[in-house]
């Protein structure tokens, strides 16, 4: 009894009787998942758009971070520095379509898998030896004031940080519903050999779609470097992703967005309310286990297409 | 065969000694034929023949070893597929390439994507001349539509339809490119007698409205001398004849070769 009590209701009473530390926890909670999201948005894209699941888009957020830090610990101002590293993060992608993906077209999925792996390391390496491994601090001004609103302690930064994110996912939205370029990427994910057929350059969709997701990890280097330190462990970020995928979908980009907000807010509840049951420190699984739950009703995620086995 | 409106005129697309192989499998040897502007063309032969493998050399999946294709005067080697579309090459496949999650029409919308020319960020607003431009496109794409009597199926995802109705949605995507050169991969195989007479009738009007060039690949050989103005025949990668349908039916190694063979096939497969 002592047990049923103290997980089914002792919890709810917790979150019921202090609604505004609650509310806290969940708006802690929707802006780790803002992180995970975007992570997760980069890994959709290049699923979709090539078939290939990027294992590198963690380190991929990592080494913009570093690039981005790294520029501006040479003296460039905040902007040049940007600009830097967007250009860096093309110039990445067509390099990954000019040494992997040319080469391996049509090799199965597990080799394109293992040349992500590849990828990782080199980006780390590369990433490390340019611009030196100790933790750095990325500041590029944007404000961390706290404030409150009825009650709710609030932060200038983890707003900004939300809100960056809400524009990209919109934008992105914009472009690829309503492009001719985003027209021909769902063609792509779609079928290879029919896009191919009316005319959709394969090779130009796989630079644009890497360059995308280079461009995403940056956003997501930048909130979470700013807050922790550019480091190593900013690539570990990736490994969030995978359960948010698995809740979201593989393909779907909304299911990206809505599957990091879950398990952001999903762990932050868990390890505040559940966590003392457990001795703490949840907050590092308990999305592995909400993602395999769910796989267990729902394995084509929350917005994939049901999977239908043909015989 | 019918009397049609074109007057057919000089090659379009020139094979000349065309050699493919995979490994050790000789696909294409020494393949040579011409497609003229405005005939309708059919490629026939066993299966196995190398069929296939023609249309894709011509519109650039595939790559063959020796050989070249000259196409509106100009001679080249290699071609991308994407080049070669831009370029008025359009074409449909044996194992139907649809965009299986989109619907009708967008399958058909996304025949018109190299049509499209606004810069994207006119797009995004979806404002002004993007508007008007979206505007044209959508109409050219309903007029595919109503051509090829497929209205009442324009908001379904393609991958639910039966697999005739995949064909013609396939041929719309083909045709809202408003190709020169049509390249049809067995577009009446595994259909009903009706919708094969449907779709001849839709290859026919194609190349009588638009004047369309047409090459197509069949085994109904019944279809072939109906519609076809000149026939090629392959067999185990080599050429063994071409000329008109009459000039082929009559010709003994062909006779030998295909037609024998072929027609056990399909009669059973008739039965069946
Ligand atoms: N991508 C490929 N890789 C390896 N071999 C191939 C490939 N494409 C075709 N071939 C081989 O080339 C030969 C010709 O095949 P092709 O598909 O062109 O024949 P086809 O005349 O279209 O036959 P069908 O009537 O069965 O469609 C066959 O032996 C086939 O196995
Ligand atoms: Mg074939």
């Amino acid at each position: 009894m002592e047990i049923l009590n103290a997980f089914f209701v002792a919890p709810f009473v917790d979150m019921g009787s202090d609604y505004i530390f609650f509310a806290e926890v969940v708006i802690a909670g929707v802006l780790t998942g803002v992180m995970y999201s975007l992570v997760a948005l980069g890994f959709v894209l290049i699923f979709k758009a090539s078939g290939v699941f990027n294992f590198s888009q963690g380190v991929m957020v990592l080494f913009a971070a570093l690039t981005l830090v790294g520029l501006m610990e040479h003296g460039a101002p905040v902007w040049l520095a940007l600009i830097g590293t967007v250009l860096v993060m093309i110039a990445l992608a067509f390099a990954v379509e000019w040494v992997m993906l040319r080469r391996l077209v049509n090799q199965e999925e597990i080799v394109l898998f293992m040349s992500t792996i590849g990828l990782s390391f080199v980006l780390q390496g590369l990433g490390e030896m340019v611009w030196g491994s100790n933790v750095k601090a990325l500041d590029i001004g944007i404000p961390s004031e706290p404030f409150e609103v009825g009650g709710i302690l609030l932060n200038e930064f983890d707003l900004f940080a939300a809100a960056s994110g809400a524009v990209l996912v919109g934008v992105l939205a914009v472009f690829f519903h309503y492009t001719r370029i985003g027209r021909a990427l769902r063609a792509v994910a779609d079928d290879h050999q029919a896009a191919l057929s009316v005319g959709i350059p394969l090779r130009t969709i796989w630079i644009i779609v890497w360059s995308v997701a280079g461009m995403v990890g940056l956003v997501a280097g930048i909130m979470w470097g700013a807050k922790s330190g550019v480091q190593f462990s900013l690539s570990l970020i990736a490994l969030k992703a995978l359960p948010v995928l698995i809740l979201g979908g593989f393909t779907s980009v909304p299911g990206a967005i809505v599957g990091g907000l879950i398990i952001g807010v999903g762990e932050k509840i868990a390890e505040i309310y559940w966590g003392p049951l457990f001795g703490g420190a949840i907050e590092n699984w308990f999305a592995y286990v909400l993602a395999l739950v769910f796989l267990l009703f729902r394995p084509q995620g929350l917005f994939g297409e049901k999977i239908i086995e043909r015989v | 065969m019918t009397q049609r409106a074109r007057q057919i005129g000089d090659a379009l697309l020139k094979v000349e000694g065309v050699h493919l192989s995979f490994g050790g499998v000789k696909a294409l040897s020494d393949v040579s034929f011409e497609i003229r502007e405005h005939e309708i063309l059919a490629i026939i032969g066993p299966n196995g023949a190398g069929k296939s493998s023609m249309l894709n050399v011509i519109n650039g999946f595939y790559h063959p070893q020796e050989g070249t294709i000259t196409y509106k005067g100009e001679t080249r080697k290699r071609m991308k597929p994407h080049a070669a579309a831009k370029t008025g090459i359009a074409r449909t496949f044996q194992n139907i390439a649809l965009f299986r999650g989109m619907s009708t029409l967008d399958n058909i919308m996304t025949g018109r994507l190299l049509k499209m020319r606004r810069n994207f960020l006119w797009q995004a607003l979806y404002w002004g001349p993007a508007k008007n431009e979206e505007m044209a496109h959508r109409a050219s794409v309903e007029r595919i539509i109503d051509f090829l009597e497929i209205q009442s199926i324009r908001r379904t995802p393609v991958g639910r339809l039966p697999y005739g109705l995949q064909k013609r949605v396939e041929l719309g995507r083909a045709l809202a490119a408003e190709p020169d050169l049509l390249l049809l991969d067995e577009p009446m195989a595994g259909m009903n007698v009706e919708e094969k007479e449907d779709m001849c009738r839709f290859v026919l009007d194609v190349n009588d409205e638009f004047g369309t060039t047409i090459a197509l690949i069949e085994h109904d050989m019944s279809v072939v001398m109906d519609i076809s103005d000149r026939v090629v025949v392959l067999d185990y990668g080599r050429k063994i004849a071409d000329g008109t349908p009459d000039q082929v039916r009559a010709d003994r190694v062909v006779i030998d070769a295909y037609l024998g063979v072929s027609h056990d096939q399909s009669e059973t497969a008739e039965q069946a």
